[in-house]
């Protein structure tokens, strides 16, 4: 364990920067965290966490695959990958932390998505302890600890030092560059922030969540539940909850024209909007409802199914907090995961 | 606080469905917590007795959910409409998008609405929300006494410069007090213009930026009705589904504010459901301050079956190259 | 017409019963005006959704003109009165948005007015030369 003196802060953000690009939870002109580049002078947000997830970083929202270029009567393929650079992501969250591991199982899975395990590789994940988990947070009901976050390093912040520890060789690499400013502490100060993160995680009002009676196999149980129509009645069909979910994965692949070519990108879709998965056959899910329930289906059911009973939700909250109707995977499991006290 | 209890509201609804008067209740269901509110459907008294809420954090305007009912259900909708709502419900109704024979409009007096992002911002772990007159007593995981934020603090962009109006297009209204209107909603938009352009450019620039192209400020828009949305029609050659880069945000927030300008009753649910609190109400009040000022004030939704201003013209219209020189006259 | 050897890309948006008219009327007296300006016919000057204007620029174009007959005149009694409308509140918010004013016009061209096409096209081509490049609203996967 490493402790780093907070005065120290900003000397050691400028010695990780120095060597990799360095990306931060700052607050927005907004009043909400969101990660952009350190620079001199930026400032760590207070925040719990940002609005769109540190997904981001390894699968972006837009990101071009190839491109073609006309000219004449030939067509020339472009690659438009660029070499891919070390690169640190400072401060994430347990849940944010796991929903790394959600992604991966998708895209690491043969045949592997190249683009994503490129970034993987080059991404330093700096984890943190969440001192002030909010009313929304309900990571513990996926098994997530936010007392012990993973990633390649660790750190817990308290009111004068911040403590690291890394857990891999490339946390450890990225320790080595801040050494000069840490020393060497035990953990008590660690076990007194875990034993008061535990306490509060007590209190909060989702503690009791389970997702106990969703799982793999139960796509009989829930498919055809009445309970669907009344909770997906008020949906938008926007894409907020997807965007901001940090384990949402689904893509769409489009050509963009330039005028002398094509750039052939992958986007961020969402199983909520009215084209999601169109095919020359047309829409498979032409109601709301049907789009709706995919959603939550995927997260509790169908994804469980295919990866070892591991949920691809983190309890993260963003979606409890911006969906613009207040319809959320909380309500729905509640309102579906009832039955098993029948 | 609401001058009108839920009580009051959900007594009238269940008392109207007893009666057979109507078969369906729109309006707002509680949550897990004190603020996420869903819009809902009722369709019992039990259904209202349990779950029906009016609060300051009523704030989802129900009107666009009646194009959908009044295809999808046969049988009467009552709504409950705040003041402001019934704009958009008469515009709708002026665009014959909504069975008006199927509804049932009730007009709810309103005091004000909370926002609750502003709530949230400055306390982390809201457990309860209590309302009192002044304002809102917060209690959190993380302090043992309650924090106060005002109303006038926490009050909803939209409300700040509040239409004030008494209801538009009714059936029955319930009797109460009116929030009453305070600041010009203009303001900011003439703040924007009296910048240089560098400094708006670098304005939207920031506040565009952050846009994730979730579509929420158009799905929840109760003038954005067309059946098929320009950026969701693959054959339409503009159509994206993510925010690639700062152009197409631009080129969806224009159009956009473009489509609804005449018609925006400036109900402010864009800038309310935004996850990203970006300010699009703006954009909206941009065009009905030019509308307002090139070709007459006028208040979308105001009444029923009049000509919008972009679907009119006048032979002694403004020339689009006189338009900056009259403004930097006018602002003068 | 260009202002220190840059020369911008213009779109012009031609009503085909007035200004597209007014543009041959221009071709056959030999009048000069700079070959950058890229005509789009259109049926009437109304025809131009807000969407042209914005994807002309996305598609490299510095600057936007439409063209229509002069008010009173159209061929279809009332379209341009609709595009005047419609362009004052477009360009008022492109403005808005701190986007260069200069850079979008419109300009009432009648077919007899060859004359004051090219005029026109040579003063909106010195306007927009002068502001140089379109940089705030720019796709830049168009630039090649």
């Amino acid at each position: 364990m490493r402790k780093l003196s907070l005065e120290n802060l900003n000397l050691a953000f400028a010695s990780i920067a120095a060597k990799y690009p360095l990306y931060l939870p700052q607050d927005n002109s907004a009043g909400d965290a969101e990660y952009k580049k350190w620079e001199q002078g930026a400032k760590w947000s207070d925040k719990t966490n940002t609005v769109k997830s540190p997904k981001d970083f390894f699968f972006p929202q837009t990101e071009d695959l190839m491109a073609f270029q006309v000219s004449g009567k030939s067509i020339d393929i472009i690659d438009t990958r660029k070499e891919s650079e070390d690169f640190v992501v400072f401060g994430v969250r347990a849940c944010d932390v796991k929903s790394f591991e959600v992604l991966d199982n998708v895209f690491l899975t043969e045949p592997a998505d190249s683009y994503y395990a490129s970034r993987r590789e080059h991404g330093i994940i700096v984890s943190v302890a969440c001192t002030r988990p909010l009313e929304t947070c309900f990571c513990k009901a996926f098994s997530i600890d936010p007392s012990e976050p993973a990633g390649d390093v660790s750190c817990y912040k308290t009111d004068d030092s911040l403590y690291l520890s890394a857990n891999t060789e490339k946390g450890e690499a990225l320790l080595a560059v801040i050494s000069e400013y840490t020393e060497e502490a035990d953990d008590a100060a660690v076990s007194k922030q875990k034993e008061s993160i535990n306490k509060i995680m007590d209190r909060l009002p989702l503690a009791s969540l389970t997702p106990a009676s969703f799982g793999g196999g139960k796509t009989k149980e829930f498919f055809d539940a009445p309970e669907w129509k009344s909770l997906s009645e008020a949906c938008l069909g926007c894409g907020t909850c997807t965007f901001v979910c940090p384990t949402c994965q689904c893509y769409d692949i489009k050509d963009f024209k330039t005028g002398s070519g094509v750039i052939r990108y992958r986007c961020w879709d969402s199983c909520m909007y009215s084209e999601f998965t169109k095919m020359s056959a047309g829409q498979p899910r032409t109601s709301q409802l049907e789009r709706f329930r995919q959603r939550f289906m995927h997260k509790l059911v169908y994804y469980p199914e295919n990866n070892n009973g591991l949920f691809s939700c983190v309890g993260c909250g963003r979606c409890l907090s911006r969906c613009p109707i207040h319809m959320n995977i909380v309500k729905v499991m509640k309102a579906l995961g009832g039955k098993k006290d029948e | 606080m609401q001058k009108v209890t839920a009580k009051t509201l959900s007594g009238k609804a269940a008392s109207l469905l007893n009666a057979g008067e109507v078969k369906y209740v729109l309006g707002w269901k509680k949550g897990e917590f004190d603020y996420d509110i869903t819009p809902a459907l009722f369709e019992s008294a039990e259904e209202l007795e349990k779950d029906f809420v009016w609060n300051d954090f009523s704030c989802a305007n129900l009107s666009k959910y009646l194009i959908k009912y009044t295809r999808s259900l046969s049988g009467k909708i009552l709504v409950f409409l705040k003041p402001c709502d019934t704009f958009s419900f008469n515009q709708l109704l002026t665009e014959h998008r909504i069975d008006r024979q199927k509804v049932y409009a009730v007009g709810v007096p309103c005091s004000g609405m909370a926002d609750e992002k502003k709530i949230r911002e400055n306390a982390d772990g809201i457990t309860a929300i209590s309302e009192t007159e002044e304002g809102y007593l917060v209690h959190t995981l993380y302090s043992d006494a309650p924090a106060f934020i005002s109303k006038e603090e926490a009050l909803l962009e939209k409300c700040l410069s509040c239409k004030g109006w008494a209801h538009i297009a009714l059936d029955e209204q319930i009797e109460g007090e009116v929030f009453a209107p305070s600041a010009d909603r203009f303001d900011q938009v003439k703040a924007l213009e009296n910048m240089t352009p560098d400094e708006r450019y670098h304005f939207w620039q920031n506040e565009l930026s952050r846009c994730i192209r979730c579509n929420a400020c158009r799905d929840v828009c109760p003038a954005c009705t067309c059946e098929k949305c320009v950026f969701d029609n693959p054959n339409s050659g503009v159509e994206n589904k993510a925010a690639a880069n700062s152009f197409e945000e631009k080129m969806f927030h224009i159009i956009r504010a473009f489509h609804v300008a005449g018609r925006c009753t400036d109900c402010g649910e864009c800038s309310r459901v935004c996850p990203q609190k970006i300010p699009l109400h703006l954009l909206n009040r941009k065009f009905i301050n030019d509308i307002d000022s090139f070709y007459g004030e006028y208040q979308a939704g105001l009444d029923e079956g009049s000509r919008a201003p972009l679907v009119d013209y006048d032979t002694g219209d403004l020339e689009p190259s006189q338009v900056f020189d009259w403004r930097d006259g006018q602002n003068a | 017409m260009p202002v220190n050897g840059y020369k911008p890309l213009i779109v012009a948006f031609c009503c085909n019963w007035c200004s597209y008219a007014g543009a041959d009327l221009a071709g056959n007296n030999r009048l000069n005006y700079p070959a950058d300006v890229k005509i789009i016919r259109v049926p009437c000057s109304c025809r131009v959704n807000p969407m042209f204007v914005l994807r002309a620029f996305q598609r490299g174009a510095d600057g936007v003109i439409i063209c229509g007959c002069h008010p009173g005149d159209c061929h279809y009694t009332s379209g341009n009165y609709f595009t005047r409308r419609r362009m004052a509140l477009l360009f008022s918010m492109l403005d808005y948005l701190g986007i260069e004013r200069e850079r979008t016009r419109v300009e009432w061209v009648s077919a007899a007015e060859g004359a004051k096409f090219a005029a026109t096209m040579n003063d909106f081509a010195e306007t927009v030369a002068s502001l140089g490049e379109n940089k705030r609203l720019e796709d830049l996967r168009c630039k090649k």
